[in-house]
């Protein structure tokens, strides 16, 4: 009963604030006549209109692939890379300066360039989504690597566990948490980038919709899909969360246990 | 089974130049527990790094069963101080135990059979599904200590293992060390600076100097095989060797062996190789 009390009460606190605001923006909007500011009773009446099966299916299918594609690539490169500058002090100490200029050139000025040899289609988004979702993972791999534990990696040698399974057993599991954390971050980048990358030369996706509804005064419809990628994020985000938290169930532990005990 | 000879380690970095140990020559029989104490800051982590072939010495070498150490030798297993970053949170007990029998590529039967074997001599069968950070320090100890024993090694390294746990956790230990040496015949080299622990462990003390280290002394331990920490503890001869021990040490900090009465009727030195 009591833990049935508690999750209830931890519900109503989640949920609180985003009513709250669902709330304020209903009153809010409510009898509005400016054409830009739609009253948010008539979005939420659009939005069944606007996204039915077959936008669902050629807008925002396509849009969520071009992202799984682009995030797959970078965590695939990110990790790898990052693995091995991480590993050798020569390497880094040759890539750290070209990495952090890469990294502070925005995302979004190399669609043009991009562009011009991917050419315009689902390559270029693939391309210019992992482009931007690589660098927090491969800089947080860089991170984690580097910091395996002195002790862990004596102990690894001494019981001869080198080369790949050192890797597995040792390198990797250790840097997990660094890791996730990077992917966590280069996954708000990716949604980001998703849409930018739609409203450069795309024919469907998300972004490239909302810029449609946008140029044809279609303001509720253009609302609701902002609304969509909205939901869009928080269900990835919510997705995210539990894989990480049963990938990193032993990383979770362990932190809680040594609060417990200092 | 062990032999180091004239063994000298001098790290050079960013302009310092530190001589952690200068000449250390010593051995160890097959199925000894030799305990090596010595002022703190001597030289004894360095020391058991090189012999574990962790370390590259400078100059001198470290022999096992006749072959000379390059890198870490396949028959001898460590246990450090600091369990818990020695065991991998990622990891429960069982799996922790069997990762380096998976690198020895042993088969699943034989794996088993040995992390069972090892787990149940250190009193953990139950504690196989656990995480390490589920358990004690003094468990998590005794996880580290049963890796090593599946191991199957013939040469076991102990740097200071017990230093960061409890007093009751450390006697329980010490026991169970000395039980396991008893029964599995292995050959024990374990650090301490602990000069009880050393005393109440080991057959033979090598007492080591400050640092840049030598064997100040070797000491040999005629208190009875049976040790238990009620009675041997209180010996009249468990508290000679106790004080000249410490004696050695003392003198070790000043700079100076001191030529003490006892000395001659205490020490067995046996020739350095």
């Amino acid at each position: 009963m009591k833990g049935l009390e508690r999750v209830l009460l931890r519900l109503l606190l989640v949920v609180a604030l985003p009513a709250l605001l669902v709330v304020a923006w209903w009153y809010a909007s409510d009898g509005s006549t400016d054409i830009y500011w739609p009253p948010l009773r008539t979005i939420l009446s659009t939005f069944p209109d606007v996204w039915t099966g077959e936008r669902l299916r050629e807008d925002v299918l396509p849009s969520v692939l071009r992202l799984s594609a682009g995030y797959a690539c970078a965590a695939v490169a990110g990790v790898a890379l990052g693995t091995v500058i991480g590993s050798y002090r020569g390497v880094r100490a040759v890539c750290e300066p070209v990495l952090e200029f890469l990294r502070a050139v925005p995302p979004p000025v190399l669609v043009p360039v991009i562009m011009l040899f991917a050419g315009i289609g689902d390559t270029m988004k693939v391309v210019v989504i992992a482009s931007g979702c690589v660098w927090p993972i491969l800089l947080n791999t860089v991170e984690g690597v580097r910091a395996v534990d002195s002790v862990m990696s004596e102990t690894a040698r001494s019981y001869g566990i080198t080369g790949v399974a050192r890797l597995r057993h040792l390198v990797l599991p250790a840097a997990s948490p660094q890791i996730f954390a990077g992917l966590r971050q280069a996954l708000s980048i990716g949604i980001i980038l998703m849409v930018i990358s739609e409203m450069f030369a795309a024919s469907n996706g998300l972004g490239f919709t909302i810029v449609q509804f946008q140029r044809g005064f279609a303001i509720p419809d253009m609302w609701t899909g902002i609304l969509l990628l909205g939901l869009l994020g928080f269900v990835l985000s919510v997705v995210f969360r539990f894989v990480e938290r049963r990938a990193l169930g032993w990383y979770h532990g362990a932190r809680d246990a040594s609060r417990r005990s200092s | 089974m062990l032999d180091v000879r004239g063994l000298k380690k001098v790290y050079e970095g960013s302009g310092r130049r530190v001589e952690a140990v200068r000449d250390l020559t010593f051995t160890v029989d097959a199925g000894e527990l030799v305990c090596l104490v010595g002022p703190s800051g001597c030289g004894k982590t360095t020391l058991l790094k090189c012999v574990g072939g962790l370390l590259t010495p400078t100059a001198g070498e470290v022999l096992i069963g006749g072959r000379r150490v390059t890198g870490p030798p396949p028959d001898m297993a460590v246990v450090f101080q600091e369990y818990g970053r020695s065991l991998f949170p990622w990891m429960r007990v069982r799996e922790n135990v069997e990762l380096p029998l998976k690198q020895k590529k042993l088969t699943a039967a034989r794996r088993r059979e040995l992390v069972a074997d090892a787990l149940a001599s250190v009193g953990l069968m139950d504690a196989a599904g656990a995480y390490p950070w589920q358990l004690s320090g003094g468990m998590q100890q005794r996880v580290a200590i049963a890796r090593a024993l599946a191991y199957e090694p013939r040469v076991l390294l102990m740097d200071e293992p017990f230093a960061a746990v409890d007093a009751q956790t450390r006697a329980d230990l010490e026991d169970l060390v000395r039980g396991l040496w008893r029964q599995r015949g292995i050959t024990i080299l374990f650090v301490t600076h602990d000069i009880d622990e050393a005393v109440y462990l080991g057959e033979r003390v090598l007492i080591l100097s400050s640092s840049p280290t030598v064997v100040q002394e070797q000491l040999k331990v005629d208190l009875p095989a049976d040790r238990d920490q009620l009675h041997t503890r209180v010996a009249p001869r468990f508290a000679e060797l106790r004080t000249h021990v410490y004696e050695q040490i003392q003198a070790a900090k000043r700079g100076t062996p001191v030529a003490d009465r006892l000395v001659k009727d205490l020490t067995d030195t046996p020739p350095p190789q």
